[in-house]
Parts: structure tokens; C-alpha cells; sequence
């Protein structure tokens, strides 16, 4: 167990800078999520706390200690690859045995620590095969199992379920959740997929461009998002933005999530809009629609409530307390 | 698919099958039969050779011609020969993995200064065939005083760009994510290199050291330079010097057989790695 603090990192390949000063402060056992679109840096932020890039500038700190010199297998971490990354030619056992070899742990103890993280894992039938003799999702478990097995400090993960089918997916972030607890590791994982956020974040870090645009319990981010980027990722379907002049007030542009605004018949509420489309997906209801400005609204409703048919005119209306604000910037006012 | 099996198809098939099968059975024949000749003309006596028409079905001098050739040979005793072909055919295949195998992990793994240019200039090797350098290498060799011996046979053909190649492109195959969890699982660079590196590559080592082992034990012209002892011959240069010049009389039984023996170890080493190599292309991945 151990915290984790970057201080204002900054990365650059050569000429062009990837991460523009990203701060974190991640408590003992805390598990943390880093979220983006593709491309904003979230492997190079986790592989600079990894080790395996150096950090242009700024600081990495573990447990308090600068880590920004040592070598990975010094800092007290263990990772987790997308493509899992097993030694093929290894079999499972040998495959998480090989950091405690060449960290020349007694034999026994060896033999001991794979055996409780393959029970863990419900690995041990299989502990002499091969990789490729392997399913993706076993495979899987056995890149967990050669993290587990160190006992690290830090747990971090590179989009580690992205390369299994959806229904395994979904039973893998249990387990990698349970595990965490079990364990009580800080964690730090990297994903691109917002349902991975939200259900496995004690906090998260939504990432854009280079930036932690926004870092807070999954909850309160979806609920008040910093900035029109994260209102905007977080979110399905995602918020609307509207032109915030049409509708007067302060501010550029005005986000509304699509499950605050309320239907009417026409005439009622704020604004008056076409229906374009309606994809009825049994619990919820999804209505697109046009606006006299030409810009487009979803509205998310029950899937029992009654649906307006296409080319229909009606009234949308919203709480102002659902209203979101945003300034020239992209900042929340 | 059910398919009679009377219908023409299986039976065009059948046809095609056995005419295949014919074209491949005299297409062996064809190659074979010099070789055959050969066996032949090492099984039968001197005079038996020399008289047409040359026999076709093995003689009754096997034993007194092989034991011949190879405890005295014409100028120096098979066996010896064959000791140092096969050292240096070993020396050669084992000295060009090693160092390519070296070389190769640096180019890919490393970065130093110079890295693009001494890429090329193995690269450039390629062009230097041991014969358009023999001159220099002569000299040279003669100059650390290594003509007549083992290391001036073997050292001067070590170096070798096509492996380095080979390996090379397999490097880049392997994931950089195995270099990175090694890194995590705190392995040194030579602790990867041989624990994960060479045991994945163990498939291209078994297919080169056939090819190279091969390349060593046909070298002809380099060691026909150097050696100058007939102790120090390799055995496809001294078939060559077992032919009779000027009016000598050749003992062509024996030359025969030292020929079938000088071409037994390469089968054998094809043999015996071919299930090596074939195991290990069936079970590698990557
Ligand atoms: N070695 C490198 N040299 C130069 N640029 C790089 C290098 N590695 C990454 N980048 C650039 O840095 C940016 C961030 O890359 P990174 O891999 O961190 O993205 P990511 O958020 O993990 O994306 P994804 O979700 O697709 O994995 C990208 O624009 C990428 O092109
Ligand atoms: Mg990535």
C-alpha cells in the first residue's frame, strides 16, 4: 500500500509536449481511474509512474519518495499490459514465478505466493500450461497473477480488458475490483471506456489533451462537470450543448443532460423542437430532435412513457438546476 | 460434402494423385542417381571402375574401401578430415549465431550513439564475401599466426550480416510490451535476453545452424588457402586434392567412398534439426 502524488508531470517526445502538468494525489488503497478519449496520454501518464518513460518534467512520487530516477522494478509497482504481455515460451507458473526469481526469493516461498494468487485467481489447473493454451479472459487472470505475486505497492493497469469479448469484460471488473479491495493496493487504471470509469473509480481523472481536466468521485463528476469537455465525454448519450445566447443567460454554451430534459406538447416549456427520430430501446426511450436553430437534442425518457411520432412538434423543458453553463473557455461557470 | 465414391471427381483426383507421385518419384530418381553412382563405385575394387560398363548394383568392397578411406585416406586419413570439417562447420554455425544473435539484440534494443551506422555497416558486409576479401584476409590471418589451425579456419567467416538480419527482423516482432514487463519484473537486459529473448528464438537458431552448418562444411576455397598441413585439411577440399595429377594413378573406390562420407554429416544435421525445427515452428508464438 502506498500513496501516490505527481507534481505538475510534463512529458514531451522531442518537440511536441503530451502531457501539459498534470497533478494527482492518490491515497493508500485508493483506486483511481484515468479516463480520456484516445490519444489524450493516459498510457504515457501511467507508463511515466511506471518507469517506463521518462519524465520530462515534474515529479512522481510513491509512498512519498521521488521516484522520477529509479528503475520499475524499483518503485515498487507491478503493471498490467492491454495485450497482457505473458512470456509464451513460460508456462503460467513460470510466468509469475520470474520477478520473484530474479528477485531470487527462496524457492518455497516462490512456490507459495503463486500458489495463493493462483487460488485467488482460480488459476490452478492450469499453472503448466502455456499462454496460448489459454483463454483471452485466463490469460488475463494470469497478467493479474504475475502482479499480484510481488506484493507491490501500486497496481497499474493499461486498458486491461479491451482486448475481451463485452459479457467477460463486465465479470473481469468485478474481479479486478475485488481483488483491489481484497488486497487494499492503490491502483491507478487506464481505460477509454466511461462504464469502466464509473464503476471501478474511487475518483477519477478525466484526461483531455494532455490535462486532468477534472478529478472526483464518479458520481459528482457526472453530476458537475468542470469544464464542457468532461460534461460532454461522461455521459451516454452524451449532454446536448446548446448555443446559450438562443436561451439568454449567462455563459457561451449551455450543456443539458438528455435524461433532464422533459418532453411536452408543443407550445410548452423552454423551446420548441421537431422530433427527427425516436429509438425506443425498451427501458428508456431516446428522442432526437431539432431545434429552430438547427441543433440537435436528445431527450432520454422512460421507456413506458408515451412517444411522439417522427416529424411531430414538441415542447422541451428543464430544471435550471440541470442547466450547465460554460464559459468561452470550455470552463463551468 | 458426400460425394460418391466412384464419381469421376475422386477418381480424377486418384489419377492426379498417382501421376504426381510418378512426376516426384523421377524427379528423385533423377537426383539421386549420381549419388547412387557414387555408392556404387565406393562398394566395388579399382578395376571393377575403370572397365565399362560401370556397375550399377553395389560390389562386395564396402567395408575394405570405407575402412580404407578412412583410417588412410590418399593424403591424409578421412576420419581427420572429417573431425575438422565438422569443427569448423560447428566453430563457424555456433560463432556466427552467437555473435549475430549479440549484435542483432544491440541494434534493436539499444539506443547509442552511431546505432544507424554500424546498421550499415553490417549491412554493408554483405557485399564483402570472404571471396573479394580473401587477400586481406590472408594477410591478415597469416599475420596473427593462425594459418594451419582451427581459429584461422573458423574466426574469419564468423561475421555475418544475413543473421544479424534475420534476427534482427525477429526482434522487432516481439511485442515491446515483453521488454517493458521484463523491465517491470526487474530483469537486466542480458537477464532478458537470455531467459526470454533466446528461448523464443530458439526456432530461427535451429533453422540457421542448419543453413550455416551447411555454408561451414561446404567452405572450399579458404581453407584450401590456409591449411597447408595435410592434418589441418577440411574434407571438401581434400576430396578435391585425392585426384591424381599429372600421370598418378587415382584410387577412385576410396575417393568415392570419402565423398558419401563428406556428404553424411549435413544429412544428418538436416535430420536431426528438421524435428527440431518442425517441433518449434508448431508449438512457437509470439
Ligand atoms: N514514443 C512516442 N513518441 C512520440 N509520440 C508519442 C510516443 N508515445 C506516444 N506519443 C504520442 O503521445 C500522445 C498520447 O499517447 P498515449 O499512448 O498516452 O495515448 P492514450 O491516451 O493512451 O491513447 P489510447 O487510448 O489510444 O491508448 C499521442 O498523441 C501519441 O501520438
Ligand atoms: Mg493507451
Amino acid at each position: 500500500m502506498a500513496t501516490v502524488t505527481l507534481n505538475d508531470v510534463r512529458k514531451r517526445f522531442g518537440t511536441t509536449q503530451v502531457i501539459h502538468g498534470v497533478d494527482i494525489d492518490i491515497a493508500e488503497g485508493e483506486f483511481i481511474v484515468i479516463v480520456g478519449p484516445s490519444g489524450c496520454g493516459k498510457s504515457t501518464l501511467l507508463r511515466m509512474v511506471a518507469g517506463l518513460e521518462t519524465v520530462t518534467e515534474g515529479e512522481v512520487r510513491i509512498n512519498g519518495e521521488r521516484v522520477n530516477d529509479k528503475e520499475p522494478m524499483d518503485r515498487d509497482i507491478a503493471m498490467v499490459f492491454q495485450n497482457y504481455a505473458l512470456y509464451p515460451h513460460m508456462s503460467v507458473f513460470d510466468n509469475m514465478a520470474y520477478g520473484l526469481k530474479i528477485a531470487k526469493t527462496p524457492r518455497t516461498e516462490i512456490a507459495e505466493r503463486v500458489q495463493v494468487a493462483a487460488k485467488l485467481l482460480q488459476l490452478e489447473p492450469y499453472l503448466q500450461r502455456k499462454p496460448r493454451e489459454l483463454s483471452g479472459g485466463q490469460r488475463q487472470r494470469v497478467a493479474m497473477g504475475r502482479a499480484i505475486v510481488r506484493k507491490p505497492a501500486v497496481f497499474l493497469f493499461d486498458e486491461p480488458l479491451s482486448n475481451l469479448d463485452a459479457k467477460l469484460r463486465v465479470q473481469m471488473r468485478l474481479e479486478i475490483k475485488q481483488l483491489q479491495r481484497e488486497l487494499g493496493v492503490t491502483a491507478l487504471y487506464v481505460t477509454h471506456d466511461q462504464v469502466e470509469a464509473m464503476t471501478l473509480a474511487d475518483r477519477m481523472v478525466v484526461m483531455n489533451a494532455g490535462r486532468a481536466d477534472q478529478i472526483g468521485a464518479p458520481l459528482d463528476v457526472y453530476a458537475h462537470p468542470q469544464t464542457e469537455f468532461v460534461a460532454g465525454f461522461i455521459g451516454s448519450p452524451p449532454t446536448n450543448f446548446l448555443d446559450a445566447a438562443v436561451l439568454g443567460g449567462q455563459g457561451a454554451r449551455l450543456g443539458i443532460r438528455p435524461e433532464h430534459v422533459h418532453p411536452g406538447p408543443a407550445g410548452s416549456g423552454r423551446i420548441t423542437a421537431r422530433v427527427l427520430d425516436a429509438e425506443a430501446l425498451g427501458a428508456e426511450t431516446l428522442i432526437h430532435t431539432r431545434l429552430p436553430s438547427g441543433e440537435l437534442l436528445t431527450v432520454r425518457q422512460n421507456g413506458t412513457t408515451g412517444c411522439p411520432g417522427e416529424g411531430e412538434e414538441i415542447g422541451l423543458d428543464w430544471a435550471d438546476a440541470d442547466e450547465m453553463r460554460f464559459g468561452p473557455d470550455g470552463r463551468r461557470i | 460434402m458426400s460425394r460418391s465414391p466412384r464419381s469421376g471427381m475422386v477418381e480424377n483426383r486418384g489419377l492426379g494423385l498417382w501421376l504426381t507421385h510418378a512426376g516426384l518419384i523421377l524427379g528423385v530418381a533423377f537426383i539421386f542417381f549420381p549419388i547412387w553412382l557414387a555408392f556404387v563405385a565406393s562398394t566395388v575394387s579399382q578395376p571393377e571402375i575403370v572397365h565399362p560398363p560401370m556397375p550399377l548394383v553395389p560390389g562386395d568392397q564396402f567395408f575394405e574401401n570405407y575402412r580404407k578411406a578412412l583410417v588412410a585416406g590418399v593424403n591424409a586419413p578421412v576420419a581427420l578430415m572429417l573431425l575438422n570439417s565438422g569443427v569448423m562447420a560447428i566453430g563457424i554455425a555456433v560463432g556466427k549465431i552467437i555473435i549475430s544473435l549479440l549484435s542483432a539484440f544491440a541494434i534493436v534494443y539499444f539506443r547509442f550513439p552511431f546505432r544507424r551506422v554500424f546498421f550499415w555497416l553490417i549491412f554493408l558486409t554483405l557485399m564483402l564475401p570472404v571471396e573479394v576479401r580473401i587477400v586481406p584476409t590472408y594477410e591478415v590471418v597469416a599475420g596473427f599466426g593462425m594459418l594451419n589451425s582451427y581459429s584461422g579456419l573458423i574466426l574469419p567467416l564468423i561475421a555475418s550480416a544475413t543473421a544479424t538480419f534475420l534476427f534482427r527482423q525477429f526482434f522487432m516482432t516481439v511485442p515491446d510490451e515483453l521488454a517493458e514487463a521484463a523491465r517491470v519484473d526487474g530483469a537486466r537486459p542480458m537477464q532478458f535476453f537470455w531467459d526470454i529473448l533466446l528461448p523464443m528464438s530458439r526456432t530461427n537458431i535451429a533453422a540457421l545452424f542448419v543453413i550455416l552448418f551447411i555454408y561451414g562444411w561446404n567452405q572450399y576455397l579458404w581453407p584450401l588457402l590456409i591449411t597447408t598441413d595435410p592434418s589441418m585439411n577440411t574434407i571438401v577440399m581434400g576430396i578435391k586434392q585425392m585426384f591424381p595429377s599429372g600421370d598418378d594413378i587415382a584410387d577412385w573406390p576410396v575417393i568415392m567412398a570419402t565423398s558419401i562420407l563428406a556428404m553424411l554429416p549435413p544429412v544428418v544435421v538436416v535430420i536431426g534439426m528438421q524435428r527440431l525445427f518442425i517441433r518449434g515452428l508448431v508449438e512457437s508464438e509470439k
